[in-house]
């Protein structure tokens, strides 16, 4: 319990500080202005968001492997963590867009990929709404998410060719590219905090999954009487 | 080697029921043809238009189809329990998967095939030349769309709503393969057709990947 | 003067010609279960199961729905994995082939409605690698009396003929053990003696069998042996003491 009042504490302070940084301390970018600051929060966020999935990834082989449960509530807790960092990614990137390319959305390569992911976990969180025995749903969600995590690279790698056949402006530059000495150390820092508060949103989340689990599985066997 | 004589078996079950009935093949003909007639009437291609968006429309009612044609797959073992009796029977229950996806491939194929003059006629676009590439094209495309959706239909059989639920499953999941193949085939209708080869090797890998995700992760799916 | 039916009956080695169950060629196996759990969420259904039958026993499983008769029996027919504990099948040749798996009938006929007699079991002797699976389809239809409907659809057949299709499918790989869940349900009087009949041939051909049954009945009289289950747990068995009658007929009103 104290573990986790730790990590809280520890990554909302983080979190405040990589704030600090991204709006203080690091310096204003040239074309862009002070909403630029805001891609700190988004890369970050999108590093963040794929380190999750991977762990989902990690949690559903063990769960086809080892059969415990306790997989089971990994997967699910770092799905929608990571399904969160993902939805932040999509909201920040239109709200970066908008002032200074004047447009909302467009079809560019990361973002487009990034949806798709979107689609694809949520598919998966769904899947699981919809299996009610939970030996099964562990099992056949993980399976799914395992295909899912598969298709990932696939999906990146096909929509950015895709987007080669019909050059465009690319726009939400690449993360981290001939960033200012400054800059990157912000960058690294507010991608570190987002790490940890995603790890502590995961384990909230599994704490959760766990209780749930522990009162249907009670629920069952009283009904069974 | 027992799992390609237990797949021929098996096989030749599948393609004996399908052709007993045509069912799955006609109505996915059919539907098809509407949704790309339906797509012309939404859109009103020009013949430059058509040339430069129907390849994508096409692939679109392609995984439309699919969606649909792929739901049965499973559900129909669910009737008499003969999954069960399937499992109990052969020696490796990959080879139930490598029947039904070799099927699926099939039935695909042939509809796309019969749909094609169709599409030409339609949407005013020139197949003929570099036929070949296209056929290789929609091979490659429709075995990338049959192995995830015989998979996911495994899945999607065993949960409830379960029509609306493969739809969403697959459809994300099959985005690189509508986004390669709609790419590579408009370069095909091209005045100048150009054979894009870096998309045709992508198609294979992606087919390659499902493949062997099926072949370690298959037996698991069919699990009671 | 009324005509009196034929009843088919399964004939094992009463045919000059053919034997397609000889004694020989199913070596003895019995059926054990060590501490079988099953749970499902956190449901038992199947706790701590453990008994052994013994090779050539007819043994009948009996309980109220839900005591885990069905559970019990497909994870004997490993169509599903026990949570803990393990099955055997002891007096078995020991290679781990399709052939030395039991054969089982379930709720379900488990053959393809739209497919003939004659191409299901064909389908499922070539699928298990019988020999010369032509043949043995053949006399299988015969010895189920359907011979005369293998070109007929699986769709077209009544629920009588359902049963036997789906018997002789499971016996498709001459197993030496051979289990039934519920076999007699909806089939008429002359349907049940049938089946009687049929499986006293084959237990007396040497065929372990193993079935679950409700109440007492002409198949149930074929039993050498019974266990009862409770909730998953079993409750009474006839190799400890309790009586066919009682356990067949527990608790019933």
């Amino acid at each position: 319990m104290t573990k986790r009042i730790i990590l809280g504490a520890v990554a909302i302070l983080l979190v405040i500080a990589a704030a600090y940084a991204a709006f203080f301390i690091a310096p204003q970018e040239r074309t862009m202005g002070l909403i630029q600051r805001i891609f700190y929060f988004h890369a970050a966020t999108a590093w963040a968001g794929e380190m999750t999935f991977f762990v989902c990834f990690l949690a559903n082989l063990l769960y086809v492997w080892k059969r415990q449960p306790k997989y089971d509530w990994l997967g699910v807790s770092s799905a929608e963590v990571g399904l969160a960092c993902i939805t932040v990614v999509l909201i920040t990137g239109p709200i970066w867009a908008h002032p200074v390319w004047g447009i909302w959305w467009t079809w560019d390569a990361r973002l487009t990929s990034t949806f798709v992911l979107w689609l694809l976990y949520v598919s998966y969180l769904l899947l699981r709404t919809l299996i009610e025995e939970p030996e099964r749903r562990a099992l056949l969600s993980a399976l799914f998410g395992i295909f899912a995590f598969l298709d990932v690279p696939l999906v990146f790698f096909s929509i950015r060719w895709w987007r080669t056949q019909h050059p465009q402006p690319v726009i939400m530059g690449g993360s981290g590219s001939g960033l200012d000495p400054t800059m990157s150390k912000v960058f690294f820092f507010s991608v570190l905090a987002m790490h940890v508060l995603a790890a502590f949103l995961i384990v909230e989340r599994y704490v959760l999954e766990k209780m749930n689990s522990e009162v249907d599985f009670l629920a069952r066997e009283v009904e069974a009487q | 080697m027992s799992l390609f004589s237990n797949t021929a078996v098996l096989l030749s079950k599948e393609l004996r029921t399908e052709f007993r009935s045509r069912e799955l093949l006609t109505t996915t003909v059919v539907f098809i043809l509407v949704v790309l007639i339906l797509f012309s009437f939404a859109i009103s291609p020009t013949t430059e238009e058509s040339r430069e968006f129907g390849p994508g429309l096409l692939w679109l009612a392609i995984l439309f189809a699919a969606s649909l044609m792929l739901q049965p797959c499973f559900l129909r073992e669910q009737s008499n329990d003969t999954l069960s009796s399937l499992r109990l029977a052969v020696s490796d229950p990959f080879s139930i998967f490598l029947a039904k996806l070799i099927a699926n491939t099939l039935f695909l194929l042939l509809t796309e095939l019969i749909m094609l003059p169709f599409f030409a006629i339609f949407y005013n676009v020139p197949v003929l030349p570099e036929f070949h590439w296209l056929i290789l094209v929609l091979f490659l495309g429709s075995l990338g769309i049959s192995v995830a959706g015989t998979a996911l239909s495994a899945i999607s059989a065993q949960a409830r709503m379960r029509e609306l639920l493969l739809p969403l499953l697959l459809l994300p999941l099959l985005t690189p393969v509508l986004v390669v193949s709609a790419t590579v085939t408009v370069s095909l209708f091209d005045r100048e057709p150009i054979v894009k080869g870096k998309g045709i090797a992508f198609l294979a890998v992606f087919d390659v990947v499902f493949l062997t995700a099926l072949w370690l992760f298959g037996e698991y799916l069919l699990e009671e | 003067m009324p005509r009196v039916p034929q009843v088919p009956v399964l004939h094992l080695g009463s045919s000059p010609t053919k034997l397609t169950v000889t004694p020989s060629k199913l070596s003895p196996t019995g059926l054990r279960f060590d501490g079988i759990d099953k749970r499902y969420g956190g449901l038992y259904a199947l706790r701590r199961v453990t008994f052994e039958i013994s090779a050539g026993e007819c043994a009948v499983l009996s309980g109220r729905n839900g005591s885990g008769k069905t559970t019990l029996l497909r994870i004997a027919g490993q169509l599903v994995r026990p949570s803990a504990g393990k099955i055997s099948f002891p007096g078995s040749s020991s290679d781990s082939s399709i052939n030395a798996r039991p054969g089982y009938v379930g709720h379900s006929t488990m053959v393809y409605d739209e497919l003939t007699a004659e191409e299901n079991l064909l389908l499922f002797a070539r699928l298990q690698k019988v020999e010369s699976p032509v043949a043995r389809a053949e006399d299988l239809l015969r010895e189920v009396g359907l011979y005369e409907r293998r070109g007929s659809l699986v769709r077209t057949f009544s629920r009588g003929m359902r049963q036997r299709i789906a018997i002789a499918r499971a016996l498709i790989h001459r197993p030496s053990v051979l289990l039934l869940d519920e076999p007699a349900t909806g089939l008429d009087p002359l349907g049940i003696t049938w089946l009687a009949n049929s499986l006293r041939e084959l237990n007396s051909a040497g065929c372990t069998i193993v079935m679950s049954l409700h109440g007492e009945s002409e198949i149930s009289s074929l039993a050498t042996r019974a266990v009862r289950l409770d909730a998953g747990n079993v409750i009474a068995d006839t190799k400890t003491g309790a009586s066919l009658h009682d356990i067949l007929t527990f608790g019933a009103a």
